[in-house]
């Protein structure tokens, strides 16, 4: 049995969720920062 | 440890910690990955398909990390009734079921080539994992729930005892290898030694060690999110009364 299309499978997998997890983590963080800066600005 | 959990002081250790263990994490991940697809031997009884452990054995470990990290969260807003400590619990949640997801999902994909089968429900490792993800849905469901109405980073007491009733899960998913029925391998590495052979093992430390430095600035993000909005919250409440 070849084992590489399993390996790329997981891998691939993994990078998908580190991305997404690294990408949403970064938006999050940085919109509410803005948000929160835009809000002591106002006040 | 009361000075950090300042939240002005906290971020101004955060903000520029971020980067750092991000890209160093990153760069780890990449080199731990590269060498142990294309430096490492084949294993003599795997062949190939134990390569998937460079990725497979990090995931374990962050899903597993992650709630104990939660757990200590939980017992330092019980007792100590830190506003940070509830954030930082709330801020693990999601990567650590992201993680523990991964972790069922390499975990199944390797068991293919290796066992025969994508999954067996008569596994007390696997089925112990599934239900550390379950922990992990409801977990976050319920900190979502509480959101509105709990005082510390939309966190409630309720969800810090689910974290502490939920990590006594923990140990079953450590023994459940050695005590109950499993294909699962053994414990490969103990405080006594490791059987993996060290032309397979450096790289399986770079994967590890990239993966945590990259997961320390993912929860400092989460953090840093959940404190703004926080700080948002507090001002459009501030603005409402005029």
């Amino acid at each position: 049995m070849n084992h590489w299309p399993f390996i790329i499978a997981a891998y691939g997998l993994t990078f998908a969720a580190t991305i997404a997890t690294s990408l949403w983590a970064w938006s999050s963080a940085r919109r509410a920062e803005k948000r929160a800066a835009e809000l002591t600005g106002r006040e | 440890m009361h000075a950090f959990a300042n939240p002005r002081r906290f971020l101004a250790i955060a903000v520029p910690l971020t980067p750092w263990c991000f890209w160093s994490g990153v760069a780890l991940i990449l080199v731990g990955c590269w060498a142990g697809l294309f430096i490492a031997p084949a294993d003599y009884l795997q062949g190939d398909s134990f390569r998937i452990m460079y990725i497979h054995v990090p995931a374990a470990w962050l899903g597993m990390g992650a709630w104990v990290g939660m757990t200590i969260a939980a017992i330092v807003q019980l007792v100590w009734r830190h506003p940070l400590a509830a954030i930082a619990g709330r801020a693990v949640a999601m990567p650590g079921a992201v993680f523990t997801a991964v972790c069922l999902a390499t975990g199944s994909i390797w068991g293919r080539p290796t066992w025969g089968i994508w999954w067996r429900w008569e596994d007390a490792r696997l089925v112990s994992m599934l239900l550390l993800l379950f922990l992990y849905l409801g977990y976050l469901a319920l900190a979502r729930a509480s959101a509105a109405r709990a005082e510390a980073g939309g966190i409630s007491q309720v969800t810090a005892i689910f974290a502490l009733v939920g990590a006594l899960n923990l140990p079953v998913i450590h023994i459940s290898v050695t005590w109950l029925n499993s294909l699962h391998q053994g414990r490969s590495i103990t405080f006594s030694g490791s059987k993996i052979d060290p032309s397979m093992l450096w790289q399986l430390g770079l994967t590890v060690l990239g993966f945590s430095l990259w997961f320390v600035a993912i929860v400092l993000l989460r953090m840093r999110a959940l404190l703004a909005e926080n700080r948002i919250e507090a001002r459009l409440r501030r603005m409402a009364r005029g």
